[in-house]
């Protein structure tokens, strides 16, 4: 974000200001002062302001006044970030007709007015609903089929990062979806890791950035890496391996509220400051899994820093063992994913922040924070 | 019969407009054409207080529809605020908004105002200083006379020099007077409008400053004749003194706001220059009193009413600013010295008839570009 400078000093007030300026001089001058600084107030007034009006828990303490002020209605959202952080969208088992297993998904695209932040309505494009989309998840090598139904006023699709084919790639001209039309996407899922899809329609930037996209993970197949089993187990959704995990999806986003290309709000799933103002609860016996995505419009890059942690990174989740070990932030170009995995284990109870660490999207919103417990009951 | 009629015919009218207005809104014909666009909004910024509780913002807004507030973004982060009064702000209404943001001193901020809507409506604070508290009063008083009596008592220091010129002195000394009210002219309807765009953009503030403007000319033209005729000595010295005073109202108001929006670069050798600016007003105000003989407390008087306004103008500008209201006082002002100057040019026409010269003497023309030149001049000098 950037703001222009503001009207300009105009002559007059210039003129003016340094008659007075001047005045004061000669009258203190005149008068005999030796004052320079006419009002006693040092360098950087540090105002001693009443925060009464936020709510006195640790995590609000630790903004110091850089926050949004009230709340956003999750009910009339339809949604709420805290739920998007763990749900899963497994689809339906069923058989595709030909003999074959298939994992089924309905996706709906929709128009809808989605408040961002406290008290800000953006008029969004959203799949189900709700920004980010569904988090379709799947097993590597499971056939998938996404029946596609577009309910918005505009043309979209649902393009997704894996391996397919050209006429399922979700482009205009191969599963470009008409207001009221209907397309199914089918492929197998792969290669296992954590990926995304979004609107491949065009004009690129605006369906995208009106809340057209979801994360899309596919867990890899144990008997597949009999080399990393282990690590496999623990990554396929539904393992007592698994269960063992916290796992988070958090969609890194930005919404440009007055649509010159630049964003007003930044967040993690959409809502500003919705983990600021209630943390993530970590229960610190069970390692911490995210799967973070960047789809934020606009700027080249988004990132992700831990407070007080370290943790390994796979790099768009298609490998078994780290591509980065022991970091504190990784950065993410535009469609860019991985995977982050941590633990708090060693750490006593507390509020642990993380953030972009580009600070200028943490003071437009991108500020969270991990609660982490010592038993959880 | 006929009053009956009367009423009829002008009740009429009044009526068909009611019911069209209200026809045109229960039907909205325009509805296919304005569709699902959102409202339009207007967020201006009137005035600021920079104290130890942080940023304190006077907002107006305007729109089609009630405008809400929904965050404050300072230096683009967003930042906690309480808004007084609380809640939606309908067409034209004002609140106060205030953040609890360390400013930093002598430092540039920037404000954005996002609404329900997702409009950015952004404000800067060029330099933040402290607003002056009422400690300062006195010294900004000062300020005010130095800059509005000095230099016009001084001015008036030349009335024995006139006196002893006579009348093609006399004669010179109105010319050089519709010159030095010519530029005020100028000058002050140049500000009131700078102003005026400042202000809302619901107030209209262009169209309100020419309308004031003539207003008040028609208004003080009437009432110093209203014992019919020009008007000429005593009475014209106190009208050009009051137009004088009305201008340095609104010179005050601008040095008033320059000092609570920070907007002010240092200088001694400036207020000199501004003084020197204003010396050519107590030329003015004295010229017509040359053939009149007037006590020592007509000065004095006269003194005041030109530079009183200043310090006045100065307070009211540094604590209780408002756009709007600073055009309205300039456009007065400007009407003022429209007045002055026609009453002015109609003494000179009226000398000349009497001995039989035309008005556009070389001495008039002469008196009439040093007036305008003295203070272009002058104005150059505090421009640095
Ligand atoms: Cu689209």
């Amino acid at each position: 974000m950037r703001f222009p400078f503001g009207q300009p000093v105009t002559r007059r007030l210039l003129l003016g200001g340094s008659a007075l300026l001047g005045g004061v001089q000669v009258v203190r001058l005149a008068l005999g002062a030796a004052s320079a600084q006419p009002h006693g107030l040092g360098h950087g007034a540090v105002p001693a302001v009443s925060r009464q009006s936020v709510a006195p828990s640790a995590a609000h303490v630790a903004h110091g006044g850089m926050m949004t002020v009230g709340e956003v209605d999750a009910a009339r959202n339809g949604f709420d970030p805290h739920t998007i952080l763990t749900s899963w969208d497994t689809g339906e088992v069923i058989w595709d007709g030909k003999g074959h297993l298939c994992r089924e998904f309905v996706v709906e695209a929709s128009d809808k007015d989605v408040e961002i932040a406290p008290g800000i309505i953006f008029p969004a494009w959203t799949y189900n609903g709700r920004i980010p989309g569904p988090t379709i998840r799947a097993m590597e090598g499971e056939q998938v089929r996404i029946i596609f139904r577009n309910r918005g006023s505009h043309p979209h699709s649902m393009h997704f990062h894996g391996i397919h084919s050209a006429r399922m790639d979700g482009v205009p001209g191969a599963g470009d979806v008409l207001p009221g039309g209907e397309f199914v996407y089918e492929f197998e899922a792969k290669p296992f890791g954590c990926h995304l899809y979004h609107c491949h329609t065009v004009p690129l930037k605006r369906h995208i950035h009106k809340g057209l996209y979801g994360t899309f993970i596919v867990d890899p197949d144990p008997a597949r890496h009999p080399e990393h089993e282990a690590a496999a187990r623990s990554r396929l959704l539904g393992t007592p391996e698994n269960r063992g995990w916290q796992e988070f999806v958090m969609v890194m986003n930005g919404f440009d509220t007055n649509f010159d290309d630049e964003n007003e709000v930044y967040a993690v799933n959409t809502v500003a400051h919705a983990y600021s103002r209630r943390p993530i609860v970590i229960d610190r016996a069970r390692p911490v899994r995210v799967y973070l995505v960047n789809v934020t419009e606009f700027d080249p890059l988004n990132s992700l820093h831990l407070h007080g942690n370290f943790f390994d990174y796979y790099d768009s989740g298609t490998t078994l063992t780290p591509t980065l070990k022991t970091v504190d932030i990784i950065t993410q170009c535009q469609g860019q994913r991985g995977i982050l995995e941590f633990t708090f284990k060693d750490h006593e109870p507390g509020h642990y922040m993380f953030h972009a660490h580009q600070s200028e999207f943490v003071e437009l919103g991108w500020m969270s924070m991990f609660d982490v417990r010592g038993e959880i009951a | 019969m006929t009053t009956r009629r009367t009423i009829l015919a002008v009740v009429t009218p009044l009526l068909l407009i009611v019911a069209v207005a209200v026809a045109f809104l229960t039907v909205d014909p325009l509805r296919s054409l304005t569709g699902a666009a959102p409202p339009i909004e207007q967020v201006t910024v009137e005035r600021h207080v920079l104290d130890g509780d942080g940023i304190a913002l006077l907002v107006r807004v305007g729109g089609t529809a009630p405008v809400r507030i929904a965050q404050v973004q300072v230096d683009g982060a967003y930042w906690t605020f309480a808004q007084e009064p609380p809640g939606e702000l309908g067409n034209l209404s004002s609140a106060w908004l205030r953040i609890p943001y360390p400013w930093v001193l002598g430092e540039t901020h920037h404000f954005a105002f996002i609404t329900r809507t997702g409009l950015a409506f952004e404000h800067t604070i060029d330099v933040a200083v402290a607003t002056p508290d009422t400690n300062s009063l006195g010294v900004l008083g000062l300020v005010g006379l130095f800059v509005g009596i000095v230099p016009v008592a001084l001015g008036m220091l030349f009335y024995p020099a006139l006196r002893a010129g006579g009348t093609r002195s006399f004669g010179f000394a109105l010319a050089l007077t519709i010159g030095l009210l010519g530029f005020l002219l100028v000058d002050t309807l140049q500000e009131a409008l700078e102003l005026a765009a400042d202000a809302a953009p619901g107030l209209h503030g262009a169209a309100m400053v020419w309308l004031v403007a003539a207003l008040a000319f028609v208004l003080l033209l009437a009432v110093g004749r209203r014992k019919g005729g020009e008007i000429g000595g005593f009475a014209l010295a106190t009208s050009i003194a009051l137009g004088i005073g009305l201008h340095n109202l609104g010179e005050g108001l601008a040095i008033g706001s320059a000092f609570a929006t920070g907007a002010a670069a240092l200088g001694t050798f400036l207020v000199l220059g501004f003084t020197l600016h204003n010396v050519t007003e107590g030329i003015g105000i004295v010229a017509p009193l040359v053939q009149e003989r007037p006590r020592w407390p007509v000065f004095i008087g006269l003194a005041a009413l030109a530079g009183l306004p200043a310090v006045v103008g100065i307070w009211l500008g540094s604590y209780a600013f408002s756009p709007h209201w600073a055009a309205l006082a300039l456009a007065v002002g400007a009407g003022a010295i429209l007045q002055v100057i026609v009453e002015v040019g109609g003494l000179l026409m009226r000398r000349s008839a009497t001995q039989g010269t035309s008005w556009a003497s070389a001495p008039a023309v002469l008196g009439v570009v040093l007036g305008v030149a003295v203070m272009y001049g002058t104005a150059l000098l505090v421009q640095a």
